[in-house]
């Protein structure tokens, strides 16, 4: 008898705590091998201008200051850092090269890398070097870079960056429909901010000609690929470890200048060299994100059905267009339709380069902004229209009997998606009958000792589950235990856990059978292709499940080599013992002894997995300080198959307080000439335990994926998309009789104060 | 964010320490909790020559109470503030202001001598010495001097203490027992310096007349101030009605000097130091 | 200089310059990388330590101004191999996840309980607002924390006795 599925579902307590609670983690920073020595980045301290020189003398001149390398030293030809996703031919104009050479694009853009005894020395050289920029007009707003005054790529003759479309039906219903309203939404620039900040440790073995780089995230196998073709060895010469990860959430594990600098000085020094990203630089050398500023429109019946939906966004990618820059304005053009039913639509999404820190993809890239505007309209359009705000979703919301749902294509590099499976009506009731809306519709709008009260409601669809494909290996050890190898990559989110929890099942073994699970380092599987866009767990864990069957189809036919017997024959119990005809046994630790037994096995995904949900608040405005407290925040997400229901609230909880953040905190300002003003954790401001106490995520499992064996579907961002969205819409409802709408993010007091302000001299205003 | 290299010194007698200085040509920095200054060398804002570490110097941690009011070494920190039960009654607005200071971390070490010498605009315990008519005693190489704490604080992170010298200690006047008070300040997060802040407190004269109103507003301008205007109001009334208080935050509103940043618009400010006197009187009427 | 303290414990002699930090002092110099730095500026807490039985965040301290000090690092919380109440009940509660603000959330709390055993939810909150954690959100550390405090109340108790 074997138990099955006793391990999938339940709230298992993480294996990756054991040594993290102890202090006893490993994070790059923590690698301390003798005979290092450390490197500090000089950055460009001017937003924009020609490079003219660099003069390191006085750095090479100070004690301990060992090498200091600049575009000078890299040969004739700089390299330019690849795209990972979305790499169209357009885009490459604007990659970044791994060091800047002819001109500077934004503040914090590496010129230098200095190589020292220690990290202060290092820091100590980087303040030695001096550099001569003749400075151009930093180009800082979307109307500088529209007129095109001052270009930062010259050769392109335009600041005006490929954009995408999504697109269905037609739009000339607009021409007829009865009711239409158009509005501009704009999100403020701002990011992941992980608590570990970037490092490499990167060393170069002169005989054996082999570079070894610890400090690998997300994508190690990607960015393998990419060092090896920038540096010019061979795969096969790179190792690129995994250590623990502070964090990752979309910037961390990218392919940044620093991570050819680093080799590439330690291959020249034929030296170990370690840099550790600090917090100044992390803010403005790690990608940034969400800045965008979208026009959308919407066309309705009169009972709030949508008819379609149109309009122009712009996203500010920043000075250069990184790895996956291009994605945020792809997801604004292929989300702003959420869970609901568009039938014509034709939004477009373009991007511009401006004097800024590059962007990245941040936990819900695009989702994010998307679900603010399109949530936003819906509570605007329900006003006009005389409609309850729950009704206009639930008339609009895609029905279980629609799926698979075909959403709007997405061009360039075209994708047709599909809405999968699932029932979006009820993790909407779940999330109102948790929030208490019908109890607490009475508040909306109501003054209680000076503070307004208003209720939101938000729906979503979160993609996950990318593809291509994920690698995984499960070896039978000598011992009887098995050791999980996968090709995701731990970003903390637990996979060690879940990844045995879903080994473990399938193996029918305990999880202390499963003595390792080892991720992310490009020596444990043939490829990988890491974590993000929520996907470890559904394309790792399915990869597992194909070496798992592929390790017993190969145990039961060794078995029967040993046992004389057909390996149908032969049936494994409790993974410990194969049985064949007649009751003759073998014990696998005896086979493992004896035969290598572990195989490899993978997933190949063509389609997404589409987890969905809803989110609620109440909030209460102080109309004199601006202050919004949120009193509840609720989201509700169902997921496909829960494996783990400790994590994945986890999960929930901690998108949302992100989500949290961005919409009252976070907030990259800028001055005129491209000088970064919130530089530190005292000025960007993250949100803390006593700024959001009332947080709640509920994590449902009713609907599990068709697409993949394992039957998740993604959960790592659906607490963080309708944040914007459900608080704007609470606000909005708090102040009703002042008529303020909540159009620009962050939701900060002041802000909240102006709209007031700006509300009290409007003559529409009834007060 | 490695430090700069500094020399290190470690006094054992306020002489001595003032003699360092004295040699040091201005490029030395005292460190009593390092809770400002080492942030400042983290980033290379500061980068002296020699810092000196006050840690060792003895009677500087100490919390006097007479009848002459509080007497604060300038070592002190915020932690001993709060941990001192006779504060809660012989200085209330102190303690009530302090527990605003910043994160627990950070008052376990941070030192009101730090703060006073930090002199940020928005920062508490400058706010609270501004409003209590505070004495600063400073102590250099030609002796020791006392300085009003409304002619200490000069401009961000700029203060009437010359080169050479050094904060020794704070006295705050004797606090009447029947004095009604009122802190409040708004910041973005919990301990994050305020936006605005207000600090205040009346008593009553023989027939019963509001008097001695001392109103100081943080985070408004480029220093602590008092606002006599709003003082003015008040003293020698018999009660605050709505009207009043209405005034008072126009009033504050009005007279308050604050200026764009990248937090605010002035005009948020403004208005919100009118709430936060607001608030702050109410509570003290409570 | 050459600096004498007492980790964890133990009496430990240490070379440092005067500019580093008591954070890097430990990390590198004495190998206990269990305390993390997130910030280097006093803002996130990652790096928090107790020193004479005080929560003080050690990238603000020279590793000099440690002279003669008692300190506790998160290596120094748990003996041998169990977890205590507090390491327990961030685990059940699920109270980290990529371990990175994990050291510094577990110093401070542990300061915090056995200072005040009795604390609510709101001190909790308010005294962990000085620590960062991007991952979880925070609700799980609060509950980690407060679940923790009867253990800390039946240390108080026992020393009382």
């Amino acid at each position: 008898m074997t138990v099955a599925n006793a391990l999938v579902g339940s709230p298992i307590e993480r294996v990756e705590d054991l040594r993290f609670l102890r202090g006893r983690g490993q994070y790059v920073g923590d690698l301390n091998f003798d005979d290092t020595l450390h490197a500090a980045v000089f950055r460009s301290p001017v937003a924009h201008g020609k490079l003219i020189s660099v003069d390191k003398s006085a750095a090479l001149a100070i004690p301990g200051v060992h090498a200091v390398f600049t575009a000078a030293d890299l040969g004739d030809v700089i390299p330019y850092i690849p795209m990972r996703l979305h790499p169209l031919p357009e885009l490459e104009p604007f990659w970044q090269p791994v060091v800047a050479y002819d001109k500077v694009r934004y503040v914090g853009e590496p010129i230098a890398l200095v190589v020292a005894d220690s990290a202060a020395i290092a820091e100590d050289g980087v303040d030695a070097i001096e550099v001569e920029i003749e400075p151009l007009p930093a180009v800082m707003t979307k109307p500088q870079a529209e007129s095109g005054e001052t270009l930062l790529f010259d050769k392109k003759g335009t600041n005006e960056v490929l954009g995408y479309r999504g697109y269905r039906g037609d739009v000339s219903i607009f021409d007829t429909a009865p009711y239409t309203r158009k509005e501009r939404f704009t999100v403020q620039r701002h990011t992941a901010v992980p608590m570990e900040p970037r490092g490499l440790l990167a060393e170069w073995d002169a005989e054996r000609q082999h570079l070894t780089m610890w400090g690998a995230a997300k994508v190690p196998f990607f960015n393998r690929r990419i060092l090896s073709r920038l540096i010019g060895l061979a795969e096969d010469q790179i190792l690129l470890v995994e250590n623990d990860v502070g964090g990752g959430f979309g910037p961390r594990g990218e392919f940044y200048p620093e991570d050819f600098l680093l080799p590439f000085a330690a291959r020249h020094l034929n030296k170990r060299i370690k840099w550790i990203e600090d917090r100044r630089e992390n803010l403005m050398a790690m990608n940034h994100a969400r800045e965008c500023d979208c026009e959308v429109e919407i066309a309705c019946d009169l009972k709030g059905r949508i008819l379609g939906l149109r309009g122009r966004g712009v996203v500010d990618i920043g000075a250069y267009m990184r790895t996956n820059g291009a994605v945020g304005a792809r997801n604004i053009a292929q989300f702003i339709s959420g869970p609901y039913r568009v039938p014509n639509m034709n939004y477009e999404v373009g991007m511009i380069v401006t004097n800024k820190t590059p962007v990245g993809t941040y936990r819900g890239p695009g989702r994010f902004e998307a679900d603010f505007f399109r949530e936003r309209m819906l509570d605007m359009i329900a006003e006009d229209l005389g409609i309850d705000r729950v009704e206009i979703r639930r008339r609009n919301l895609v029905t279980h009997a629609e799926m698979p749902y075909r959403m709007a294509s997405i061009t360039p590099f075209d994708a047709d998606d599909e809405l999968d499976s699932g029932d979006y009506s009820e993790t909407l009731d779940r999330c109102l009958a948790e929030i208490g809306w019908d109890e607490k519709a009475a508040l909306n709008g109501k003054e209680i000792d000076g503070r307004y009260h208003g209720l939101g409601i938000a729906c979503f669809v979160e993609a996950g589950g990318a593809g291509p494909k994920e690698f995984a290996r499960v070896t039978l050890e000598k011992t009887g235990d098995y050791t999980v190898y996968v090709g995701s990559a731990a970003v903390g989110q637990g996979i060690e856990t879940v990844f045995a929890q879903i080994a473990g099942d399938a193996l029918e073994v305990p999880m202390s059978r499963i003595t390792g699970v080892h991720h992310g380092s490009t020596r444990n599987v043939s490829d990988g292709f890491g974590a993000y866009h929520s996907r470890s767990t559904v394309m790792g864990g399915s990869a597992i499940l194909d070496a798992v069957a592929k390790l017993k189809d190969m145990i039961r036919a060794e078995a029967g080599r040993r046992l004389n017997c057909s390996a149908d024959a032969v049936e494994i119990v409790e993974g410990t013992t194969a049985i064949g005809p007649g009751g003759r046994s073998i014990a696998l630790a005896e086979l493992a002894a004896e035969t290598d037994l572990s195989v490899e096995g993978s997933f190949i995904n063509k389609r997404l997995s589409w987890a969905y949900g809803a989110h609620a608040t109440h909030v209460a405005v102080d109309a004199e300080t601006g202050h919004v407290e949120v009193l509840d925040y609720i989201a509700v997400e169902d997921v496909g198959r829960i494996i783990n229901p400790l994590t994945m609230t986890g999960q929930i909880v901690g998108s949302i307080m992100q989500g949290l953040g961005g919409t009252f905190l976070e907030h990259f300002k800028y001055d005129e000439n491209g000088q970064l003003l919130t530089g530190s954790l005292a000025d960007y401001m993250l949100p803390t335990a006593s700024d959001f106490p009332k947080v709640r995520g509920i994590p449902m499992g009713n609907h599990p994926s068709p697409m993949n064996p394992v039957g998740a579907k993604g959960g790592g961002e659906g607490g963080i998309f309708s944040v914007a969205g459900v608080i704007g819409n609470a606000v909005a409802a708090a102040l009703k009789s002042f008529n303020v709408q909540p159009r620009d993010l962050p939701l900060s007091p002041p802000q909240i104060w102006e709209l007031l302000q700006a509300a009290r001299q409007s003559p529409s205003s009834p007060q | 964010m490695k430090l700069p290299a500094f020399d290190y010194a470690c006094p054992t007698t306020l002489a001595e320490t003032i003699s360092l200085l004295a040699s040091s040509n201005g490029e030395a920095r005292l460190l009593a909790g390092g809770q400002s200054l080492m942030p400042m060398m983290a980033f290379r804002i500061a980068s002296p020559s020699l810092v000196i570490d006050m840690r060792k110097l003895p009677g500087l941690n100490r919390i006097e109470i007479d009848a002459n009011g509080v007497r604060l070494g300038a070592m002190v920190r915020y932690c001993d503030i709060l941990g001192d039960e006779r504060l809660r009654t012989a200085h209330p607005l102190l303690v009530a202001a302090i527990e605003h200071v910043a994160h627990y971390q950070i008052r376990n070490r941070g030192t009101v001598g730090g703060s006073i010498a930090h002199a940020d605009p928005a920062a508490e315990t400058p706010g609270i010495l501004v409003t209590c008519d505070a004495e600063i005693t400073v102590l250099g190489e030609s002796g020791t001097r006392v300085i009003a704490a409304d002619d200490f604080f000069i401009a961000p992170l700029t203060t009437a203490l010359e080169p050479g010298e050094m904060i020794t200690q704070i006295r705050l006047p004797a606090w009447p027992a029947a004095r009604r008070w009122g802190f409040q300040e708004f910041s973005r997060r919990r301990g994050d310096f305020a936006m605005a802040g207000a600090a205040l407190f009346l008593d009553r004269d023989d027939v019963g007349l509001i008097a001695n109103a001392h109103v100081g507003v943080i985070g408004v301008g480029d220093r602590a101030i008092r606002l006599p205007q709003v003082e003015a109001i008040l003293n020698g009334a018999t009660a605050v009605n709505d009207a009043m208080i209405a005034e008072i935050e126009k009033t504050t509103a009005a007279s308050v000097e604050p200026f764009d940043d990248i937090h605010s618009s002035a005009a948020y400010r403004r208005s919100l130091a009118g709430t936060m006197v607001k608030r702050a009187l109410k509570s003290a009427l409570a | 200089m050459k600096i004498e303290f007492s980790v964890n414990g133990k009496p430990v002699e240490v070379e440092a310059e005067p500019r580093m930090t008591l954070a890097d002092c430990l990390r590198h110099k004495l190998g206990l990388t269990g305390t993390h730095v997130g910030c280097e500026h006093g803002v996130c807490g990652a790096c928090t330590i107790i020193v004479d039985g005080a929560a003080v965040r050690s990238c603000l301290m020279l590793a000099v101004q440690a002279d003669g000090a008692d300190i506790t690092t998160v290596e120094g919380l748990s003996h041998e191999d169990r977890l205590t109440p507090l390491q327990t009940a961030f685990r059940r509660n699920h109270g980290l996840q990529c371990g990175y603000c994990t050291p510094g959330m577990l110093t401070t709390s542990h300061a915090l309980l056995t200072n005040e055993p009795d604390c609510d939810a709101d001190r909790v909150r308010e005294v962990l607002s000085g620590n960062i954690c991007r991952c979880t959100g925070y609700v799980s550390i609060v509950e980690a924390v407060l679940e923790a405090r009867a253990a800390y109340r039946k240390d108080a108790e026992e020393d009382r006795a």
